[in-house]
């Protein structure tokens, strides 16, 4: 491995020189990690997830990863990860599926526990009928936990967010997970072009001194909550507790917008914002709907694509201002609860404007095919065979 | 803007996702733009496996498996004859002006199947793939290898260098990450043929080859046919 120097997560982020290579999703969280100067990885295999660890394995080998191992499952994996972390320790781990459901006790009990951490999330259906592709329903599941949770479109997101994730994580007036979503397989297993920094940078080493509550402090959640469980004892005093350090949860939640905004442009792309029919999708859902806004410009048509890159926190506020003359909205799902389509109808006044869907579950590919019939049926273009 | 969204379809063994992989390299090699997809399941031999690939001259947004292809590649002729592929029949979503490529030594496709692929006005391009490689390179192995030779032969998307720096990159390069039973057959291929090198200019003579076919067959695309999107 070459020497790495540390140098500032702008400098890394967003000034150093990139080089472009063709690599897999699962290569970029690697490459992600490679720079991000962490302590530990703790591993347990499940598809499409596995290379991803197994690469973060080879990291170690090569000396960029001071520690690693595979826990017993993954119940074990996140509360190992909680350990380390609150051991002064920089972690990163990476599950999917049915893996994320088994570890989620654990998760979501990061945010409460103020751990400030990346896990990577390579989607995959949620069992049964077993399967391994990437139906996204599990993201759901993460949204209401305080979890930042960030949603990768491609191969470079996934390694932008990935290394941006550890300084967002980090920040005192954060303190919280970080999820990096994509999709299983379309991602993982793809190759897709990514402009890498150099790889003899690094980010600088994690300073758990610069912690929202001093390390010492054993009066104050977190570290009351570890010494003792007072929200077990039923008084008034356990129930308000919990609900204060929940708004506290919750507030450090939004306030890691500022930092989405300084290390990534911005919770959402908006592409032809002047667009009378507005495409907003997340993950592999936008890149399809980046491809079907680009048709439908070719043809002429008033299409414009809502990319959201951050979940949580939702930017609400973002999505309003740029829907706020839309006459109709398509939102593109892969999955079937329709998690996103929800959240854009309650973040607008006129909700009634937006389509449910197209969706596709199971784990299917979502054709740019479907979305274009939507804009057709949005404009009231009747094509006697759309799928040519 | 020129897209080709190609799907391939074979049998566990043949090389499919190896070849998806190294169609994506050459497009990358030339500067173009390609993304692909292995779909995985059931690795082993003789059943069906897909990969997809879109290459262009622009850069490309969307993933997943190719359900509306403009480019079908069939490796086995079994695909046909056993319906071993995921979508039946072959040519399911096939667009209108497209292309299929069989490798099989005989005309393997039904009538009903031909009315279908004539209204939708495909070419259709048979040739016997793995006679040629064990012709050429002594092994079915290299099958992949004449079938990815033709296509290119067709499209003249890159050049032979392009190819070879892709082979070059495939087997010679240490960043391919393969599932265990590719890596099982790469050092059975590699025993084989003792030296990865002579491996390599046996790939390379077989898509040779087949590129000088398409030249022959005068089966090269006009700039102004080029499937469109």
């Amino acid at each position: 491995m070459p020497e790495q120097k540390v140098v500032e997560p702008e400098e890394l982020l967003l000034k150093a020189p990139r080089e472009k290579k063709f690599i897999t999703g699962s290569q970029a969280f690697a490459e992600a990690v490679k720079r991000a100067n962490v302590d530990i990885a703790i591993a347990y295999p499940i598809t499409p997830q596995s290379e991803t660890m197994h690469l973060v394995g080879d990291l170690y080998a090569q000396g960029y990863v001071k520690d690693y191992y595979r826990a017993e499952e993954e119940y074990g994996t996140m509360s190992a990860i909680a350990g380390a972390v609150r051991g002064g320790a920089r972690a990163f781990s990476a599950t999917s599926g049915p893996g994320l459901l088994r570890g989620l006790e654990a998760i979501v009990s990061w945010p409460g526990h103020r751990i400030p951490v990346v896990l990577g999330v390579m989607t995959r259906v949620v069992n049964a009928p077993l399967s391994i592709q990437p139906d996204n329903v599990e993201i759901a599941y993460l949204l209401h936990s305080g979890l930042v949770v960030l949603h990768a479109e491609n191969q470079q997101d996934v390694f932008d967010f990935t290394l941006a994730g550890f300084p967002i994580s980090e920040k005192v007036d954060v303190y919280l997970p970080v999820v990096v979503a994509t999709e299983g397989f379309f991602v993982t297993h793809a190759k897709g072009y990514v402009e890498l920094p150099p790889e003899d940078m690094k980010l600088p080493p994690r300073d758990p001194y610069k912690a929202p509550v001093p390390p010492t402090d054993c009066e104050i959640p977190p570290a009351r909550i570890q010494r003792d469980a007072p929200v077990q004892k039923s008084n008034f005093m356990s129930y308000l507790i919990h609900a204060v350090w929940q708004q506290e949860v919750w507030s450090a939640n939004r306030r890691a917008m500022k930092w989405i905004y300084h290390y990534l442009g911005g919770p959402i792309e908006v592409v032809n914002p002047d667009a009378e029919v507005f495409i907003v999708a997340s993950g592999c859902a936008a890149a399809q709907g980046r491809e079907a806004q680009r048709y439908a410009e070719l043809e002429g048509l008033p299409v414009g694509l809502i990319k959201v890159k951050a979940l949580r926190p939702f930017p609400e506020k973002e999505i309003r201002e740029a829907l706020k003359n839309a006459k109709a909205v398509i939102v593109p799902e892969h999955n079937i609860v329709g998690w996103l389509a929800k959240e854009v109808k309650a973040a607008i006044p006129n909700g009634g404007i937006v389509v449910d869907g197209p969706r596709v579950y199971g784990g299917m590919t979502l054709p740019v095919e479907l979305i274009m019939d939507e804009v057709y049926k949005a404009l009231g273009i009747k094509k006697e065979k759309t799928l040519a | 803007m020129k897209r080709y969204n190609i799907r391939i379809a074979g049998v566990g063994g043949q090389g499919v996702v190896t070849s998806a992989h190294i169609l994506g390299n050459a497009m990358s090699a030339a500067g173009k733009y390609a993304s692909l997809v292995p779909f995985f399941g059931s690795e082993k031999r003789m059943a069906p496996v897909e990969a997809y690939v879109r290459a262009s001259d622009q850069p490309i947004y969307e993933v997943g498996e190719v359900v509306y292809p403009n480019v079908i590649m069939i490796y086995h002729p079994q695909v046909i004859t056993h319906g071993k592929s995921y979508t039946m029949p072959f040519y399911t979503g096939l667009k209108p002006n497209g292309m299929v490529i069989i490798n099989t030594d005989v005309d393997i496709i039904p009538e009903e199947d031909k009315q279908v692929l004539e209204e939708l006005n495909a070419k259709i391009f048979m040739i016997p793939a793995t006679q040629i490689a064990r012709d050429i390179a002594g092994t079915e192995l290299a099958t992949n290898m004449a079938m990815i030779g033709l296509f290119f032969g067709i499209t003249k998307l890159v050049s032979l260098e392009h190819i070879e720096k892709a082979l070059v990159e495939r087997f010679l390069g240490g960043t391919f990450v393969a599932s265990g039973g590719t890596t099982a057959l790469d050092s059975a291929i590699e025993k084989k043929f003792k030296k990865k090198q002579e491996l390599l200019s046996k790939n390379m003579d077989v898509i040779k080859y087949t590129i000088k076919l398409a030249e022959e067959n005068k089966w090269v695309e006009e700039e102004e046919e080029k499937v469109a999107t």
